[in-house]
């Protein structure tokens, strides 16, 4: 993934340790945020990227953190309704989740600013 | 077991027929015996016996012995006196008595009229020596004694060098059935029948014509439209004054040994005439089978009642079972109070039978009868097959079926209630592969033709609109036949049309025949590639064999489970590639909680066991508790977090209720406790689920095994269905369906032993996991290759491949290992811990109502639903998933 997060790397609240996250899976946190709090899902890619989108599915509040993901792409596990994780768009015709700040900072915590 | 007199009803039964047996059971089951002091009487001299199964009888294929319904000691054992052979005369209603042929005089407080009917027979000259009883080798077709004699007769003159010769008078059911019947023993048989077609009361005259033709190419020869006016008779001296032949009213005349009269029944309506009842054709009742217009009697108003083929209901009299079985119903309701509202209304009559080998269906009307009734009419003659139905103002009023009755389970529902039915009349006879071609273009757009999904036809259009030119394209795009996949061919149908509207070419999308999207190759390739470049992972397959070692999320299940089949040992597991349910052991459900499934073998559970169920239930606020469609207990509504907890108290394995993978076993009661079982299902099911439990295989599994051809397990229906057919030996089924697709399995093979069974059945498994695709159910699977292919492979060797596939499937069984232990150690951190939602509050999922079964209060709240469907879910998440 390109660069989701442009920010320092110690920008953002610290959710999770990246070792908690298995390769290839995501979890979901509550976040702070100034509007109250958001749920975000975050994903870690195989190749050690990170990425983080909207936790509930638009289409019917699927939880996204359990879905399956490749390199570009979550698909929800309840109706498999697809999003691309860098941009937020339905590859499969939904509404579009947003997508968060996320990065990993030095001592390996995983930070997600929402957007 | 004499009942006390007084604290009692005497109920008095005429008639020991078909119609009076079930009423006492009836009347049984509902606790009449305590009610009621019985006593029937019979004119025949026996117990109660299947009139239908006469014709067996007479046709050497049922012994007598076997058609006994309730002998002499049933009646005994339950309290009835029975005086068989005791006919009686009349009825002294305003004494409450009636009347035997003895002179006897037996009191009633209530008295029920079942006397069934008689062999009508039409003047013919000849007919009745001058003491009134028939002419020596005439016969009708209706008790016991009249089929002994006939079976007799015709064992004696079928044996003769030449053919002795039969007529049958009367071309309907009846003489159909007996004329079979008495060719079965050799007898070269004529039926005259008097209307212009066979069968006039249940077919029109086109199924008639088509229904001769087969019965003629039978060997039985047919003359129509021909009244018989006379019977001829040998002389005393030769032939003991026997019956010799049959006069027409034209003239003709054929030689006979013997003569069948089966032109009609006439209701035994003596006794309620004696007794000055109301009579028309048939004893008249009420909508509570109670006789009209009886006399008060000094002791209140009238009990009588009549029921059964002497009856007469709202003008109908009947001439078959089905009618007397509801009658039977109701009455037992009334006399015994158990509903003493209960009405009968009538049977709208249909035929199913088997008459003469030939499969005739008949329901509601036979013909157009308006001008305006729609009457659409498929005839092949020489194949003997005749298909009708008759609509009017848009409801089914009639259907004949003849030669190939298969539709007729369908037919039956949309005429008795009342279904709208398709554009195309025609398709209520056929499954056209053009059912779609007919009608999607008059479709509206706006039509939902993905159910699943709720895709119209007008999203489908505009995919195509929007550059898709290929039905997989579509089916991506829009999600259409995703779900069951039983709209499959319609969305292929609006696409082929919406492509060519657009003046563009339908194109085949390469992937299709590719095992799963991100790894373009087809499954012999990509399973010949893994061998070969050793490829344990899913992650090493991508980087081996996808373009640009590209991963795909849809693709790893799939690859997932082969990888498991080719490498049972070596496989290395990455949970990422794993659906969440085979992550967390459990299926995932619109809310984000889960359902827990435990194992119960067979379908049979213990008290230890339920205590258990009820115990976690209680425990963890299982928000419903479910029987499910694979025999066994659902707890649904548990939150990720507790599904170690849970399974932990519970100590039962997982019964994989939500993995690609053998599902269950159904099983019968079997023989233990079941009187009609041949083998021992329950024990042969527990074993076939011990033996497969867990195992992996392209798409979901489910096995079923039942005693007896019964099939209370539904096992014609199973991936693999088994069943007992006696003598030891067993029938093995494949590629049976009962979920969005109805298909019956087919036979593979009959086997000697349960050993055999679990070993044919682990080659078939293995063979499904070799060769069948990504979410490839058995039902397409074992058509695609076709039985006969299979069973060269499975049964006869021929590919010499069996002793493989018995080495693997064993290495694959001994490879299971309960998923639930992994309670005790999780694969990685927050497994299960890690709530994936709902992490704020939202507003809650509708809820079964308070108080309703299983609608125990939670104060956890799930999430909201936007667009509940279930449908979509669960076909969604499992069949579709991951394509
Ligand atoms: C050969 C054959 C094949 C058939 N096949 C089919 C079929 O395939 N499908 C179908 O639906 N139907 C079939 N039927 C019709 C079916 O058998 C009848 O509809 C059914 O038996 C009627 O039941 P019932 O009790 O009204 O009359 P019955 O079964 O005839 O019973 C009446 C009984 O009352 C006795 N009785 C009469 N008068 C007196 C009296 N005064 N005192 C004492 N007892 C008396 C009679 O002896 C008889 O035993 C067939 C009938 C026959 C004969
Ligand atoms: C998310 C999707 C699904 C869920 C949650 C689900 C759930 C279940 C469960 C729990 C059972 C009980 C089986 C058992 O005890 O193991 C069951 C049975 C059944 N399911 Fe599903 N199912 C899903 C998809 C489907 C689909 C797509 C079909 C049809 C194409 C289907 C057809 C059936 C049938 C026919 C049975 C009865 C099995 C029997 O009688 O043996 N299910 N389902
Ligand atoms: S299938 Fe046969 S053996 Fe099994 S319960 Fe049913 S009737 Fe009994
Ligand atoms: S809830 Fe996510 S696809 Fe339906």
């Amino acid at each position: 993934m390109t660069a989701v997060d442009t920010r320092t790397a110690t920008s953002g609240v610290r959710v999770a340790a990246l070792a908690e996250i298995p390769p290839g899976e995501g979890r979901a946190y509550v976040v702070p945020s100034g509007a109250g709090e958001v749920q975000v899902a975050v994903f870690h890619h195989r190749d050690g990227r990170v990425s983080a989108v909207d936790a509930v599915c638009p289409h019917s509040g699927g939880p996204l953190a359990d879905g399956q993901i490749d390199s570009c792409v979550v698909v929800c596990p309840l109706h498999l309704n697809t999003w691309d994780l860098r941009t937020g768009e339905s590859t499969s015709g939904q509404a579009r989740v947003r997508v968060h700040g996320v990065s990993v900072d030095d001592d390996g915590g995983v930070r997600v600013t929402p957007a | 077991m004499k009942k006390e007199q007084g604290s009692t009803k005497r109920l008095v039964l005429v008639g020991n027929g078909m119609a009076g047996a079930r009423l006492l059971e009836e009347l049984l089951e509902r606790g009449a015996g305590d009610l009621f002091q019985i006593t029937v009487f019979g004119d025949e001299p026996y117990g109660n016996y299947n009139r239908i199964m006469l014709s067996h009888v007479l046709a050497g294929e049922d012994g007598e012995e076997s058609i006994y319904l309730n002998e002499l000691g049933w009646y005994a054992e339950n309290g009835i006196e029975l005086r068989a052979g005791v006919r009686v005369d009349d009825v002294d209603l305003p004494a409450r008595e009636v009347v035997d042929a003895d002179g006897g005089r037996t009191p009633y407080d209530v008295l029920v009229i079942a006397t069934g009917s008689s062999p009508h027979f039409p003047p013919m000259d000849g007919l009745r020596r001058e003491d009134g009883s028939l002419l020596p080798g005439v016969s009708g077709f209706r008790s016991l004694d009249e089929t002994r004699a006939m079976l007799e007769e015709a064992r004696r003159y079928g044996t003769g060098t030449t053919p002795a010769k039969a007529v049958v008078i009367g071309g309907g059911l009846l003489g159909l059935e007996a004329a079979k019947g008495l060719q079965n023993h050799g007898l070269d048989v004529t039926v005259i029948h008097s209307p212009a077609h066979l069968m006039n009361q249940q077919l029109d005259a086109d199924a008639g014509a088509v229904l001769r033709r087969s019965i003629e190419e039978a060997g039985i020869s047919v003359v129509t439209g021909a009244r018989t006016t006379g019977l001829t008779a040998c002389t005393e001296q030769s032939g003991s004054g026997r019956v010799s032949g049959v006069v027409l009213k034209d003239g003709r005349s054929f030689p006979a040994d013997m003569v069948v009269v089966t032109a009609g029944i006439r209701p035994n309506t003596d006794v309620g005439l004696r007794a000055g009842l109301v009579v028309e054709r048939g004893v008249v009742v009420d909508d509570q089978m109670r006789c009209v217009d009886q006399p008060e009697t000094p002791a209140g108003p009238g009990q009588v009642y009549a029921l059964g083929e002497c009856a007469q209901h709202r003008g109908e009299t009947y001439g078959l079972v089905a009618p007397l079985w509801e009658q039977a119903t109701v009455l037992a309701d009334v006399l015994t109070g158990a509903d003493p509202d209960a009405a009968y209304h009538g049977s709208r009559t249909s035929t199913k039978l088997k008459v003469a080998g030939v499969d005739v269906a008949a329901i509601g009307q036979a013909g157009p009868e308006h001008p305006d009734d729609e009457h659409v009419v498929f005839s092949d003659v020489r194949r003997g097959l005749y298909q009708s139905v008759v609509v009017r103002d848009g409801r089914l009023v009639g259907a004949t079926l003849l030669g190939d009755t298969r539709k007729t389970a369908a037919l039956q529902q949309v005429f008795d209630r009342g279904l709208p039915l398709p554009e195309q009349r025609v398709e209520l006879l056929f499954d056209l592969g053009a059912t779609a071609e007919g009608s999607v273009e008059d479709l509206a757009d706006d039509a939902q033709v993905c159910n699943c999904n709720g895709v119209t036809k007008g999203d489908i259009c505009g995919a195509v609109a929007s550059g898709c030119s290929s039905v997989k394209g579509v089916m991506d795009a829009t999600r259409a036949g995703k779900g069951c996949g039983s709209c499959k061919e319609v969305v292929s149908t609006i696409v082929e049309h919406a492509v060519a509207a657009g003046g563009g070419a339908l194109t085949e999308d390469p992937s299709v025949h590719w095992y799963v999207p991100g790894v373009p190759l087809r499954k012999d390739e990509l399973v010949a590639a893994i061998r070969e470049q050793h490829l344990t992972s899913v992650s090493s397959v991508f980087a081996a064999l996808a373009p640009g070692g590209a991963e795909d999320a849809k693709s790893k299940m799939g690859l997932t489970s082969l990888l498991r089949t080719l490498w049972p040992t070596e496989f290395v597991d990455e949970r990422d590639a794993r659906f969440i349910n085979d992550r967390v052991h459990a299926n995932i459900q619109r809310d984000g909680t889960f359902s827990v499934v435990p194992q119960m073998k067979g379908g049979v559970t213990t008290p230890d066991q339920l205590r258990r169920i009820a115990d976690v239930a209680d425990k963890y606020g299982v928000g419903m508790l479910k029987v499910t469609g694979g025999q066994r207990i659902d707890m649904l509504g548990v939150r990720k977090e507790d599904l170690p907890k849970v399974w932990e108290d519970l100590d039962m394995p997982s019964g994989y209720a939500y993995g690609k993978s053998m599902r269950t076993v159904k099983t019968c009661v079997g023989t233990d406790y079941c009187r009609f079982g041949l083998g021992d299902s329950t024990a042969l099911g527990i074993a076939l689920e011990e033996r497969f439990q867990g195992i992996e295989t392209p798409a979901k599994l489910k096995l079923g095994v039942v005693g007896c051809p019964r099939n209370c397990a539904e096992a014609y229906v199973k991936d693999v269905g088994v069943v007992a057919i006696g003598g030891g030996k067993w029938e093995v089924y494949v590629g049976g369906a009962a979920g969005a697709s109805v298909r019956k399995a087919d036979l593979l093979a009959t086997v000697d032993s349960p050993e055999a069974v679990i070993q044919l059945t682990g080659r078939f498994i293995q063979f499904y996991r070799t060769w069948g695709n990504w979410l490839e159910r058995t039902y397409d699977f074992v058509p695609r290759l076709s039985i006969e292919r299979v069973r060269l492979v499975l049964v006869e060797d021929s590919d010499g491949m069996c002793a493989q596939l018995d080495e693997e499937v064993d290495a694959a069984c001994a490879a299971y290992r309960d998923p639930w232990k992994e309670r005790e150690a999780p694969d990685a951190p927050g497994r299960f811990s890690a709530p994936a939602l709902p992490l704020l509050p939202l507003p809650v999922v509708p809820r079964r109502p308070m108080g309703a079964p299983g609608g125990t209060p939670r104060e956890q709240l799930p999430v909201e639903i936007v667009m509940p469907n279930e449908e979509a879910l669960v076909s969604g998440a499992m069949a579709g998933a991951q394509q």
